[in-house]
């Protein structure tokens, strides 16, 4: 402790170098930060999964609907809790750019697959009663500004009777999510309002979800469900929401692991640089480490001095970067829309710690091993 | 002018000089130029994918033809549009004629799951549903490979890019959706366009295979020269019978790769602006160090009558030749290794999958180094005006 100030004056011996260097390290924890939240809001689904949830979709295609009546032969299947449908609906919000999920469903069963959707008592209830009601998430609400009690007006491609092409809802309840990555971009409404209002009335709906009581059955009864359905004009294909989820995500493709992997690079190349640069002020002092040796600072003494100055600078930079990070990422997504959920999530500052440490002593390392190794007389000359 | 060619002397001998002690530094000159390199390739690469994917919907679009959906719909895949309706888009003004009558499409679009092969996950594969005169307005299309579909069969033909992306979709195989067998006999290219990423068949056999009668979803029209849309387009939206939604065929395809341009755009120029900030510090790190291991020389220069301003100069100038050199290196890494990579994508918009190639445009490159440029001069600026500042003598008197 005592070579605290030893230390400290070490580092503010060049100050401009120390602040470039340390703002170097920032901005790269910064982008750790960024590269984290973006591989994240590319995967996403993987998170929202619940294990004991299942996903019913038709078996050549999720936009091809399902008869209606399958929601009871499902409900019969031995092992499964609860059933709820869901329907896309597909409209426009004002203009194509505001691409979110309105949905059409049995409100009382939706909220109860999905319990990670909180919603007020009072609001839930008032949304039940209201059939031409809707909720929607706390992301949605925020990014249109949009209170309880607003009417919403969304152009649908479903004709209604009366040949118009509007539908509007009333704002009945916002929901917010039980965990950071919950999704709250979820636009819900009445699945009976949409289905005697549309001018075609099919007994259909886009998706079934289910709740299983043992997620260790998960394939047994989705293979149990599928049977069911087989042969028939409509088949089906059950998966787990986990794998539904991934297989949704995996749809975008290698961009995102593409984007994600230039991302990996660059964090390691500014690293490389900023480490640069902290190994070159070490060697630069070599003299001076030459000079402790001579007055008697026996060599493990002078390696954790030099460790502790490149941990210091480097933990100084890679806290203000996560912390930086983590101020900027929970303002939300910076794509306006295209990654809904936008977050770091705890464990990848508990990674960012152990890069700062890595840093920390990989830099410091290589130069104090060299210093300690050197013999004094030869270092002397040197200066 | 003698005074400019004196000081242009100046620049010159102090940045040759600059420039021969360059080896003496080359590990921090390297660190910049490698930060440099770094920030260019991840801002080209990034955008290539937005550049390849326009590219792919922008070649599909021709300005004089218009697409016909239902009202209230955005995508093909939201739309439909009944026999009658049709017969009168048919008949609508301002169309073109062919020889076998008036060259409108009457169109079909659904989507079937077909494994993506780099995933191996199931993937939403458009598949259309056309008749003969969809050949007549995509001018185009090309059989790649085996032949195209005979009408009345359950025979489907793939774009080149559907072929390259999901599994099993070459000549003979057989692919099972629903109760109908459906065997592939064709492969096709139509220029580069987002059609490569679909499955024709004919129109008639997936209307009976989907069970939708006589409904369809889309009529492509071709107009006889672009001019006539404004009157096509009148006849159609003010007729009391019908409720459609006329675009310009270009017009749909631009507002389909809006949301994926605008993620990976904002995305690139977000990092790129983070990272070029890192590199800025890190060019002025190296700059001050190259600053500081001559300053006996620069003093030197100085006492014998050089004056401030080529100092400056030569330092920034040094700066910006450093990160131009990482900028042309990270373009040329950006430019291999991405510059027609293939791949496909969900197009949330469609919903379907779109396949297509990055491009490293020219455009993009000179950007690129255009950034490395400024990246060199920010960083340039600081250390400088340090080395122009300094005095002779404290300088000479250090040593």
């Amino acid at each position: 402790m005592k070579f605290l100030p030893l230390i400290w004056s070490n580092l503010r011996r060049k100050r401009v170098r120390t602040t470039f260097t340390l703002l170097s390290i920032l901005v790269a924890f910064l982008m750790f930060g960024y590269l984290i939240a973006v591989s994240n809001a590319f995967d996403i689904g993987v998170q929202i999964a619940g294990v004991d949830r299942l996903v019913l979709t038709h078996k050549v295609s999720i936009i091809l609907p399902l008869p209606f009546s399958y929601m009871d032969r499902i409900a019969q299947v031995p092992g499964v809790a609860d059933v709820a449908h869901a329907t896309w609906f597909g409209g426009i919000y004002q203009d194509p750019k505001n691409f979110f999920a309105q949905i059409a469903v049995d409100p009382e069963r939706y909220l109860r697959l999905y319990p990670e959707f909180l919603i007020p008592e009072d609001q839930k209830k008032a949304w039940f009663a209201d059939r031409t009601g809707a909720i929607c998430g706390k992301y949605l609400a925020d990014r249109y500004h949009w209170k309880i009690g607003d009417r919403i007006p969304i152009t649908a491609p479903w004709l209604k009777k009366d040949g118009g092409t509007s539908w509007e809802f009333t704002l009945d309840g916002i929901y917010t999510g039980a965990t950071p990555t919950t999704d709250t971009t979820q636009f819900l409404f009445h699945y009976d309002y949409f289905y005697e209002s549309r001018l075609r009335h099919d007994a259909t709906v886009g998706w079934y979800i289910i709740r299983i009581a043992h997620p260790d059955q998960a394939p047994q009864i989705a293979e149990k469900i599928d049977a069911l359905f087989a042969n028939s004009d409509t088949e089906t294909k059950t998966s787990t929401e986990k794998a539904f989820m991934q297989g949704f995500a995996k749809q975008v493709g290698d961009i995102g692991a593409i984007i994600t992997a230039i991302l990996t690079v660059v964090f390691f190349i500014i690293l490389l640089v900023a480490g640069n640069t902290m190994m070159q002020s070490v060697r630069e002092r070599i003299t001076e480490l030459a000079v402790l040796k001579t007055v008697g600072f026996p060599n493990g003494l002078i390696l954790t001095l030099v460790l502790a100055e490149s941990v210091l600078l480097a933990g100084m930079g890679g806290a203000l970067g996560l912390g930086l990070a983590w101020l900027l990422i929970s303002r939300g997504d910076p794509t306006g829309g295209a990654l809904p959920i936008f977050v770091m999530p705890p464990w990848s500052t508990a990674l960012g710690v152990v890069f700062i440490i890595v840093l920390g002593l990989a830099t410091g390392t290589l130069p104090a091993l060299q210093a300690m190794r050197l013999r004094v007389v030869q270092a002397l000359r040197r200066g | 002018m003698q005074r400019l060619i004196n000081w242009l002397t100046q620049v010159y001998a102090v940045g040759v000089l600059n420039l021969r002690t360059l080896p003496q530094r080359f590990g921090s000159s390297a660190a910049t130029v490698v930060g440099v390199a770094g920030v260019v390739t991840v801002f080209v690469a990034v955008l290539s994918i937005g550049e390849g994917f326009r590219a792919t919907l922008q070649a599909a679009g021709s300005p004089s033809t218009a697409l016909v959906i239902r009202g209230g719909s955005d995508t093909e895949m939201m739309s439909g549009i009944t026999l009658e309706d049709s017969r009168v888009v048919q008949d609508a003004p301002g169309i073109a004629r062919g020889a076998a009558g008036p060259v409108a499409s009457r169109e079909m679009l659904v989507l079937v799951d077909v494994p993506k092969i780099t995933t191996g996950t199931e993937a939403n594969v458009p598949l259309r549903g056309v008749t003969p005169v969809a050949f007549e307005i995509r001018t185009k299309l090309k059989i790649l490979a085996g032949r195209n579909f005979t009408p009345g069969r359950n025979e489907i033909i793939a774009g080149a890019g559907a072929a390259r992306e999901f599994a099993g979709l070459h000549v003979g195989d057989v692919k099972h959706w629903g109760k109908t067998d459906w065997t592939v006999v064709g492969v096709f290219t139509d220029a580069g366009s987002v059609s490569e990423s679909e499955i024709w068949a004919d129109l008639n056999v997936l209307q009976g295979a989907y069970n939708r009668g006589t409904l369809v979803s889309s009529v492509y029209a071709s107009l006889g020269s672009p001019a006539d849309f404004d009157a096509f387009k009148s006849a159609l939206t003010t007729d009391p019978r019908l409720n459609l939604k006329v675009i310009r065929e270009t017009d749909y395809f631009a507002e389909q790769s809006v949301m994926i341009t605008t993620l990976v755009t904002r995305l690139g120029f977000l990092i790129a602006a983070m990272m070029g900030v890192g590199a800025v510090f890190g060019a002025i790190n190296t700059m001050y160090s190259a600053v500081a291991a001559r300053t006996r020389e620069i003093a030197t220069l100085r006492a014998l009558g050089f004056g401030g301003g080529p100092v400056v100069i030569s330092v920034i100038a040094e700066s910006i030749l450093l990160a131009f050199v990482g900028g042309v290196i990270g373009g040329a890494i950006a430019y291999v290794v991405f510059n027609g990579y293939h791949t496909s994508t969900i197009n949330w918009q469609s919903f379907s999958q779109v396949a297509f190639a990055f491009r490293v445009t020219p455009l993009l490159l000179f950007q690129g180094f255009f950034y490395s440029v400024v990246i060199g001069l920010v960083g340039g600026l600081f250390p400088a005006v340090r080395a122009a500042r300094t005095s002779v003598a404290a300088a000479l008197r250090e040593l």
